[in-house]
């Protein structure tokens, strides 16, 4: 798999792609093949501050509960809505498995004042992280 | 200690296979996606690499004696070709492992937990001294394949040298595949239809691609497990381990209390008056939200009443189901429970078991 050069990744195998002061958030496809298909997806609502590591959902597949954290500071302001519950309506992940990188994606975050995605890897570096854990 | 690798490891590393260790080998947990391997099949056939159950034979004229000490169930009742699960337990009921015994004409074979085969060979050892008994340890001159769903008897026409499709539930028999011995079993570990078949090393990869070229999925470990959950089975290691005995893990049927001496025999009679021990049953959760091995289960009063031994959401039910243990007070059908998932409180209620039974 190819992990997309004009993103940034958090060591926890998340992603961030930055577009002026708003990051778009999700997990890679290596995630997501480690985990299995995904099967439930929970996010945090729109408003949430987070800081960067912090706790910010849940992803369950038919192997494993997995937490998810963000790779950046700052305040949800959109969610992607068909992947979780929401009332009655149940949400579908599968976007997530289908594609990580683009529909699969999970928070829109207003980066903090001076907030920024520095200190994540570039794809470069996170093919480095993968390789030597030996994937 | 580095892995084992079964004969077609390449394959499935070959395929894309994400392989896992499990049971002290390297085995794929998925090919094409845990869903679409479970629902092929629960509606087609699926196919499973199970190289690493350990096979082991029995030859002697003392070999009946050895498995009738040592296995819960009957074997002196068993007809040849006939396959029966048990327990092998120590003599305080505590289960060693759940294994296949088979009965051939001229001997026996058991199949035996990946991660047990050691420990149960070596648990054989002091109970054979002085009977004339051969064990034969057979897991690595073998390969065994499942062939698993209703569409698995079309699957294994003309394969063999002889007819298989008429074998019955819980029966084997020996044939040949390429000219070349081989045994067939009517058994599984799905809740569907299907059979098991040993080959020589050599065979296996043969054996596996003449499948996939009929039709049958690839299906890895993942899949294995959610199906397994859905039919109730347990797992050695969830479900079963040292410090439970038969009759609470819900097993009486594959005990024979009164077939004679064999080891265990009267901690397992003891086991069946104690009241007061968790009991296994099944449970299904509201939502999708999976409850996971070791979450604490809780009742109306947020008192911890048992634990959970397997949980997955189920593509075949599309239900988050789970096995667990608990207390005998909330253990009957209906009762409504919590599980605690991460600090969450899923709401559950104990079902009968299984949760999925094949249409006959």
């Amino acid at each position: 798999m190819s992990n997309p050069s004009n993103l940034r990744y958090a060591t926890s195998h998340e992603w961030a792609k930055q577009d002026g002061d708003i990051a778009t958030v999700g997990v890679t496809a290596f995630a997501v093949e480690q985990l299995t298909e995904p099967t439930y997806l929970e996010l945090p609502a729109v408003g949430a501050a987070l800081k960067a590591g912090d706790k910010f959902g849940i992803i369950e597949s038919y192997k494993s509960t997995s937490d998810l954290y963000s790779p950046v500071a700052g305040t949800v302001v959109e969610r992607n809505e068909p992947l979780v519950d929401e009332g009655k309506r149940k949400g579908d992940p599968k976007p997530v498995n289908d594609d990580a990188f683009g529909a699969g994606w999970m928070v829109k975050i207003k980066l903090a004042p001076g907030a920024t995605l520095d200190h994540l890897l570039t794809a470069e570096q996170y093919d480095q992280q993968l390789a030597s854990e030996g994937h | 200690m580095s892995n084992l690798r079964t004969p077609l490891y390449q394959w499935h590393v070959d395929h894309k296979a994400r392989m896992v260790p499990f049971g002290g080998w390297e085995m794929p947990v998925q090919y094409a996606g845990i869903g679409p391997e479970h629902k092929a099949v629960r509606s087609g056939a699926g196919l499973f690499d199970i190289s690493h159950m350990a096979r082991v034979s029995f030859g002697g004229t003392a070999a009946l004696a050895l498995l009738e000490k040592v296995f819960t169930n009957s074997v002196a009742t068993m007809k040849d070709g006939q396959v029966r699960y048990g327990l092998v337990c120590k003599e305080d009921g505590g289960i060693l492992d759940d294994i296949l015994v088979y009965r051939w004409p001229s001997g026996f074979a058991a199949v035996v937990n990946a991660s047990n085969r050691e420990k149960i060979l070596a648990w054989l050892e002091p109970h054979r001294t002085g009977l004339a008994v051969e064990i034969q340890d057979r897991t690595f001159d073998t390969a065994m394949i499942a062939v698993q769903g209703p569409k698995s008897v079309e699957l294994v026409a003309g394969l063999f040298a002889d007819d298989v499709s008429g074998l019955k539930y819980y029966y084997a028999t020996p044939t040949q595949y390429l000219g070349n011995p081989c045994v067939v079993s009517r058994t599984g570990y799905t809740g569907e239809d299907g059979f098991e078949v040993i080959v020589p090393n050599a065979l296996g990869v043969a054996l596996w691609d003449e499948f996939v070229a009929k039709g049958a999925v690839p299906c890895g470990l993942g899949a294995r497990d959610t199906l397994r959950l859905e039919a109730a089975m347990p797992l050695y290691g969830h479900e079963l381990n040292e410090s439970i005995d038969p009759i609470h893990a819900g097993l009486a049927w594959a005990v024979k209390l009164d077939k004679g001496e064999f080891i265990g025999r009267d901690a397992i009679r003891k086991a069946t008056a104690d009241t007061t021990k968790p009991v296994r049953v099944g449970l299904e959760i509201e939502g999708k939200r999976a409850a996971r091995e070791g979450c604490a289960i809780t009742d109306a009063d947020n008192a911890t009443v048992g634990t959970v031994t397997s949980g997955s959401l189920c593509p075949g039910v599309d239900k988050s189901l789970a096995m667990g243990y608990v207390d005998p007070r909330v253990a009957s059908v209906g009762s409504a429970l919590d599980i605690d998932v991460r600090g969450t409180k899923l709401p559950a209620t104990v079902v009968p078991l299984p949760f999925y039974k094949r249409k006959k």
